[in-house]
């Protein structure tokens, strides 16, 4: 249907024109409102949020890490602190030409196709600012070599920052722990920036895990301008990093050392306790990790190299090795015996060994017709023996739980191991069987089912020495100690006993302390690997001969310090533990002294932990670079 | 009072003040821009605005009959330019816009703006009135836009594509062809969107899409927006201050001297800067569309309505575009933006509008 047209003249075209041009001009004019209207949204309503755009646009913050504070000991002296660490990272956003700036990097730091992976990982999962590590620790010369070269490094970004320092190395391997780079768990637990910022460590392990809140101070902060392209055009402020706070412990760090040595090749562990506080003044556990190598980044040949080591070097023996005390028991079981009313003064027969039924238990020698107090002077099996058998072992237990044994310690930073010390009931709940007589004979001298860690042992022994129920702690923390349920009598008698053992006609007559006025009382333990019938456990292959193990305190007058000793494999406490004690105790009244027999053992031994273990490793590195299957070191 | 020559009165003070101010803000924003000196923008840009000034002046004293009998061979010219640029034009800023005279970097896709308007207007004016809602009146103003459109689609340049078809479409519809022509055009145009779309170039298709969804790719090809809305909306109503702007300083703004001077100046001038100019926008386009209204002759008001688009355009797609409402098509805006093309442009329209304002006042009315 055509509808009808008004005729198109010239006015008629001209009064079109008018009207439309208005038209468009109309709509001219409400886009133009439209745009001041959108512009005003922007910038008035959306202001703020723009704002803080452009200010992080703007604005560069670096997290500084902070200074993780000092643990030290007693005296103050540090056992970890920090050392200056050169260091060399990247900043993602202003590398531009990747590939020939890491090119460059890898021949002035000489990095390995390993690290050269790890950057370009982490490279990839780097965004913005966030700094990725190069290399950490590098020398003055290669920072300097960096240094120079800057300006053709875009996006290189050298720092001055902190590594933690054990000064003693291995000596304060397990009690110290060691700190690491945060993991992605750890960082996405944590949420905090300062996770992924490179040179920040955690503890990852021991104290420096336990006082982590303590230790990790707060971080500081950088604040810069830069441009889009990342060039820094001023320092805006900065905050100072606030260093994290000082542990003090309770162990003397010069003891520790000396300990850790005096271990030689051994593996063993060695705990001193102070025994009017209940301080541990040395905590040992060897052969051990150097801290610094992990704190560094192990590398994987050395961590291989520490598993595939048969002494466990990763293995915290003083808290986590539990061993048969053997005879270190026997002092306690003196001490429960006349608890339950037997007489010191009364005699038994050793002919050798005991009877039960059937069986016959063998003592070690034949001691004839002797008292308690010869009987642990000896460690005379027959007479405890038969005080098993008299008492059975459910009288003795409650007094080995008084001293300590078979006890998870309230103790700082450890992951303790804690044991057992059986009774009837013990063994009706765990295997279902009734507790036999054999059982108690096993028992009461420190094998069977008894296990113990030498930090029980220690406290044991110092509780002894003490008459109080003395806790171990390796910080200012407070227990309360009361006195021990037995008479002062009972107590001398164990005491007396075991002073017999070192100074009289005992089992550590050789381990009697150099001087003439102080004494050392102790007890020589040994304990079967084997188990009692097989093997004679003093030779042969290293892992089936049999834990040596000492116990002791001094001055035996008066006394104040505590110690156990456990040399894994040691063939016989008189033999391997107890010498050790010994120098140990040396050290604690007379320093030149100790120090001059250790440097005569250490000359003997092939050098200090350190220089022997750099070199066990160079030796195994050796060994496994030729043997396509690296096994047991040596 | 002093009399005031005759000669002088001719001279259109208050539009030179006007176009002064403007280009003066503008001068100011890339002394800014280019960090507090006048090299290397600020002081080019100041005297290339003064020669091309003196070119519009110069332009606005020529008869409008001239420009009238010089539309067609003018169009035609251009548009060989155009194809000369597909055969020698260079690569620049990866599409081919730019030809090398020696002396300077011509971009005839800017003139063929003028051109077209100056074409269709000559086309309208000659076509008899009773032929306006006949075929006669369509097809060849299809073919004048479609021409030169789809020449300069190919550089490829989709902003000057566009500006040249809404000058085109503009005249069309002010000649007087029947509305729903335009309806269904537009209806037509909407339906085959995505057809068209499929014809862009990928990095075209790219700006599209991250226009319709800006947060998709802060970091990539949404960059420019979100940088551009960051400093415009981080300026709020004061602004930062005078050479106070870090979204430009530091450069997160790609191009804030160029197609996204708003935003420089919206950082540090704030919304009382914008608003300014976008008042003195109004003022300049106000002249222009009166100048189109009171036109002596039709080919006058084709040719000022025409032109009055053309700047228009300019200045509304490059603002939608600096706030985050357009695309990133790659326009400048009129007189503020460093460069001389677009500027050659302003001031050609400028100048044929002063020529048609000084026609309508020397000679009595005639519009047929």
């Amino acid at each position: 249907m055509k509808r009808r047209q008004p005729p198109i003249t010239e006015a008629w075209r001209g009064l079109t024109f008018t009207r439309r041009a208005l038209v468009i001009g109309g709509a001219q004019a409400a886009v133009g409102v439209a745009l001041a209207a959108r512009m005003a949204y922007i910038s008035v309503v959306d202001n703020d949020r723009y704002v803080l755009e452009s200010e992080s646009n703007r604005v560069n913050l670096t997290l500084v890490p902070p200074r993780r504070g000092w643990i030290v000991d007693r005296h103050g002296k540090a056992l970890a602190n920090n050392r200056v660490s050169l260091r060399i990272d990247i900043i993602p956003d202003r590398l531009h030409d990747k590939d020939a700036v890491l090119a460059r990097l890898r021949t002035l730091l000489r990095l390995d196709g390993d690290t050269m992976e790890r950057i370009e990982r982490d490279l990839k999962a780097a965004s913005g600012f966030q700094p990725v590590a190069v290399k950490e620790d590098v020398s003055e010369a290669d920072y300097a070599s960096v240094l120079v070269r800057l300006p053709d490094l875009p996006g290189i970004a050298p720092a001055r920052g902190f590594a933690r320092n054990y000064p003693t190395g291995a000596a304060v391997g397990h009690l110290i722990g060691y700190v690491g780079a945060p993991n992605a768990e750890e960082y996405e637990k944590a949420k905090d920036p300062l996770y992924i910022t490179p040179g920040f460590k955690i503890g990852k392990d021991g104290l420096e895990k336990y006082f982590e809140p303590m230790l990790k101070g707060k971080p500081g902060a950088r604040r810069v301008e830069v441009t889009a392209r990342g060039k820094i055009v001023r320092d805006l402020n900065t905050k100072p990093d606030v260093q994290g706070k000082t542990v003090h412990l309770t162990i003397d760090a010069d003891l520790q050392e000396y300990a850790a040595r005096r271990m030689g090749r051994e593996s063993g562990a060695a705990i001193v306790i102070d025994c009017l506080s209940g301080d541990i003044l040395a905590f040992i556990a060897m052969p051990s990790f150097d801290p610094n190598s992990f704190s560094d980044g192990i590398s994987n040949s050395e961590y291989a190299w520490l598993r595939a080591n048969d002494h466990q070097p990763l293995i915290n023996k003083a808290t986590r090795g539990l061993y048969p005390p053997g005879s270190t028991l026997k002092p306690m079981a003196a001490l429960a015996a006349m608890q339950h009313g037997v007489d010191p003064g009364e005699r038994h027969t050793c002919i050798g060994g005991y009877r039960l039924g059937s069986r016959f238990f063998r003592c070690l020698g034949t001691h004839g017709t002797i008292d308690m107090q010869t009987a642990i002077e000896k460690s005379c099996n027959s007479y405890f023996y038969w005080l098993g058998h008299r008492l059975g072992y459910d009288a003795i237990a409650p007094a080995a739980r008084l001293l300590g044994l078979g006890e998870e310690y309230k103790l700082a930073g450890s992951n303790q191991r804690y044991g057992t010390i059986p009774d009837s009931a013990w063994k009706l709940r765990k295997y279902g069987r009734e507790w036999s007589a054999s059982d108690s004979l096993n028992a009461i001298i420190g094998q069977g089912y008894v296990l113990a860690n030498p930090l029980q042992l220690a406290v044991m022994t110092a509780r002894i020495a003490s008459g109080q129920t003395l806790y171990p702690r390796l910080i200012n923390r407070h227990f309360e100690h009361h006195a021990l349920p037995f008479t002062a009598e009972q107590l001398e008698v164990a005491r007396r006993g075991m002073w017999r053992v070192v100074n009289g006609a005992g089992t550590a007559g050789r381990s009697r302390l150099p001087f003439d006025d102080i004494q050392m009382a102790g007890k020589t333990g040994t304990a079967q690997v084997r188990g009692l019938s097989g093997g004679s456990g003093k030779g042969g292959d290293w892992k089936y001969r049999d834990h040596g193990l000492f116990i002791g305190f001094a001055p035996y007058d008066n006394p104040r310090y505590a110690m156990s000793v456990v040399i894994e494999h040691g063939m016989g406490g008189s033999r391997a533990a107890a010498p050790v004690a010994k120098d140990i105790f040396t050290f604690l009244f007379d320093r030149d002294k100790a120090m001059k027999a250790l440097e005569e053992f250490e000359g003997g031994w092939g050098g200090t932990i350190k220089e022997r273990m750099d070199r066990d490793y160079a030796a195994w590195k050796a060994g496994a670079a030729s043997d396509p299957e690296p096994g047991v070191p040596r | 009072m002093i009399p005031v020559p005759p000669a002088v009165q001719r001279i259109p003070w208050k539009l030179i003040a006007l176009l002064s101010a403007i280009t003066g803000f503008g001068l100011l924003v890339l002394y800014s821009a280019a960090g507090g000196s006048l090299s290397p923008w600020a002081w080019q840009q100041g005297v290339r605005f003064v020669i091309f000034l003196i070119g519009a002046l110069i332009l606005g004293r020529l008869p409008l009959r001239l420009y009238e009998d010089f539309a067609y061979i003018g169009y035609i010219g251009v548009a060989i330019l155009l194809v000369a640029v597909e055969l020698l034009g260079f690569v620049g800023g990866g599409s081919q816009r730019w030809l090398n005279l020696g002396f300077l970097n011509l971009q005839p896709s800017e003139l063929m703006k003028v051109a077209i308007v100056l074409a269709l207007a000559h086309f309208y004016t000659q076509l008899p009135p009773g032929n306006t809602r006949t075929l006669t009146a369509l097809w060849p103003a299809l073919v004048m836009i479609g021409i030169p459109a789809a020449l300069v689609m190919l550089q490829p340049d989709l902003g000057t594509a566009l500006a040249i078809c809404a000058s085109g479409v503009v005249v069309m519809f002010l000649a007087g062809l029947p509305l729903w022509w335009f309806g269904s055009a537009a209806l037509a145009g909407a339906a085959s969107l995505p057809i068209l779309f499929s014809f862009l170039h990928d990095y075209q298709q790219k700006r599209v899409l991250i226009f319709l969804d800006p947060e998709s790719d802060p970091l990539g090809a949404g960059y420019h927006i979100s940088q551009s809305k960051i400093a415009i909306g981080s300026g709020g109503i004061g602004g930062k201050g005078f050479l106070n702007g870090s979204q430009s300083h530091l450069d997160y703004l790609p191009e804030g001297h160029t197609d996204f001077i708003f935003a420089t100046m919206a950082e540090e001038w704030g919304l009382i800067g914008g608003v300014a100019l976008l008042f003195a926008f109004f003022l300049l386009l106000r002249w222009s569309t009166r100048v189109a209204l009171h036109a002596r002759t039709r080919f006058g008001q084709l040719t000022a309505a025409g032109l009055t688009m053309t700047i228009f355009f300019y200045l509304a797609i490059n603002l939608m575009m600096v706030m985050g409402l357009a695309p990133v098509v790659g326009i400048p805006l009129p007189l503020f933006s460093y460069g001389g093309s677009s500027m050659l442009t302003i001031m050609t329209c400028v100048g044929i509008i002063l020529a048609v304002e000084s026609d309508s006042k020397t000679r009595s009315r005639r519009l047929y």
